[in-house]
């Protein structure tokens, strides 16, 4: 996929050879990136969508949609989308009319931006930031700011509620996700994106991939359970639980508004996917060939294209069927279980990874001090939870 | 060159206005909300200044973090709605005092240059070379920095525990 790369180039070229300033094919190239990348994530979204509806109706033994479009009822998403749009565009009268509209705005910004350091396939990423894996962490965290002005803007207790509780789950869950996040990183020793992949190319004792997922379990089932949580995804979706909030943050919104937000949970799913590919699975590293008329390069990135996604895919495909299987957290249980259980895991993880980084082949070693860290870490869990003071207990 | 001087621009009103909004708001969350847009300038700032990994780590732990908590505070607190906050209290002249003496040193150190606002060294990336100053020779003030956290954490534990 080098072939973006020499194209841009080329294009800048011969508009530097008219005498136009580079400022314009800089524009051109970041509206048509920014064009693909927005086309990708309503499409991926919409599919999302449906595809959630087909996974729980058949978890719940339905057909789910048929109708719309014919084959199994592919074009429900775009019916609904145009149904969204064609609908009246609500603000409630006691609400505060500019942080009310801005919300969405910095819910999908957040999320979108988050695309720029998504590595595709070798060679397909929009920009290689040497601070990648931390800008994408950095950036997703803006879009609890859009809930928390959203529910707070709407002027409704329930929709103040929501916003509230995700506040505190995002505050909470984001110390263990960050920390899980460390162990590939130092492994590979970097935080670009690009090379976190290449770190993954080898193999482990010459017959598993050199995933980061086989040394770092651990970190892994973390990072996940604390990605479900960053999305607002069951088993923690408390801060839009419909049996108690309605909706929660975003029960004002109607229309445009809350497609905006429905669209940035879908794209947000994928986010958390992609780092979970690019840091665990390898990211676009997959068995591949040489295919027929096509340059060597061009074959490798188009499997690394397809690799990608079909891991994210199936991360996704983890995420909604979690989604219809648990049941909701409690507030308590959901914030005893972050600081509790997941953060003195993290912890271990971090420290276990740093041992076996510099002691190197001293086996015995860190046999034995992952024994007495995991140990650590469930007499840390285990204990008594009579004299801890519950979230929830005061308000 | 001139175009970045123009996004420095931008950005340097951006981020005050962002400022002027924080300070001057009369309701309390939307100069919150203000806070958040002040400290998405100041990355930015930090980011025209080569300094990428500051950028970054502005914006997780200012705007994902201490806002965030911010926020929580203001909204456990009752009828946040209606009650609209005082801008100006008794201490105003002490504080005019003050913001116009920051102000006169601002202008003499960016006039007269002062050595440490001259130009940054040149790195190809920031977080190694932080990494390693933080853990060698700044390692002494970097775990008085913890431990005066971890004090604070404690106050603020005693304060919120009743029994």
């Amino acid at each position: 996929m080098m072939i973006f790369a020499t194209l841009v180039e080329r294009f800048y070229a011969a508009l530097a050879a008219w005498g136009i300033p580079w400022i314009v094919p800089t524009l051109v190239v970041m509206v048509i990136v920014v064009s693909v990348v927005l086309a990708y994530i309503s499409v991926a979204a919409m599919f999302m969508i449906w595809w959630e509806r087909k996974i729980s109706a058949h978890i719940q033994v339905r057909y789910g949609p048929m109708r719309v479009g014919g084959w199994h009822g592919w074009a429900q998403s775009i019916a609904d989308g145009i149904k969204l749009l064609l609908k009246e565009d609500l603000i409630p009268t006691g609400a505060d009319k500019v942080v009310f509209v801005l919300a969405p705005m910095v819910v999908f910004g957040a999320t979108v931006a988050a695309y720029v350091t998504i590595p595709w396939a070798p060679g397909l990423i929009v920009r290689d930031l040497n601070i990648g894996i931390l800008y994408m962490v950095s950036i997703s965290s803006l879009v609890v700011v859009g809930i928390i002005m959203a529910g707070w803007s709407s002027n409704n207790k329930y929709a103040t509620l929501g916003a509230l509780r995700s506040a505190a789950q995002a505050v909470s869950y984001e110390v263990p996700l960050v920390l899980s996040l460390l162990g590939p990183v130092m492994i590979a020793g970097t935080m670009s994106m690009g090379k976190l992949v290449e770190a993954q190319s080898g193999r482990w004792f010459g017959v598993l991939p050199g995933w980061f997922v086989f040394p770092q379990i651990v970190a892994f089932l973390t990072y996940f359970t604390c990605a479900l949580a960053e999305c607002n995804r069951l088993p923690f979706d408390i801060p839009e639980a419909e049996s108690e909030l309605v909706a929660g943050f975003h029960v004002e919104y109607s229309g445009m508004r809350f497609a905006m937000f429905f669209l940035a949970e879908y794209a947000n799913m994928f986010v958390v996917s992609a780092i979970a590919t690019t840091l665990f699975l390898g990211g676009w590293h997959g068995p591949w060939i040489p295919l027929p008329g096509l340059p060597r390069e061009v074959a490798h990135g188009l499997f690394g294209l397809v690799w990608f996604q079909v891991k994210c895919y199936f991360l996704i495909f983890v995420m909604m069927w979690l989604r219809w299987t648990l049941a909701r957290l409690r507030v308590d249980q959901l914030m005893g279980f972050a600081w509790k259980v997941l953060l003195p895991i993290s912890f271990a993880n971090l420290i276990v990874t740093g041992l076996v980084l510099i002691l190197g082949k001293h086996a015995l070693l860190y046999v034995g001090g992952i024994a007495i860290l995991l140990l650590v870490a469930i007499l840390l869990a285990a204990r008594p939870a009579a004299r801890t003071v519950r979230v929830g207990e005061r308000t | 060159m001139t175009l970045k001087l123009g996004i420095f621009y931008f950005l340097a009103a951006f981020t005050v206005w962002a400022s002027a909004v924080v300070v001057l708001g009369k309701n309390i969350v939307r100069s919150a909300v203000a806070l958040i847009f002040g400290f998405c300038g100041m990355a930015a700032l930090y980011v025209l200044l080569d300094a990428e990994f500051l950028a970054a780590v502005q914006v997780l732990i200012y705007v994902g973090g201490i806002t965030i908590l911010l926020l929580f505070a203001i909204m456990l607190t009752s009828r946040i709605g209606s009650t609209t906050a005082r801008v100006v209290n008794d201490q105003v002249i002490l504080s005019a005092i003050a913001a116009i003496g920051l102000l006169v040193g601002l202008i003499y150190a960016s006039t007269s240059g002062i050595p440490a606002m001259s130009g940054p060294p040149r790195l190809p990336e920031t977080a190694p070379f932080l990494g390693r100053a933080l853990l060698t020779t700044y390692a002494l003030p970097f775990e008085a920095v913890s431990v005066l956290l971890l004090a604070a954490m404690v106050g603020a534990i005693v304060l919120a525990r009743k029994d």
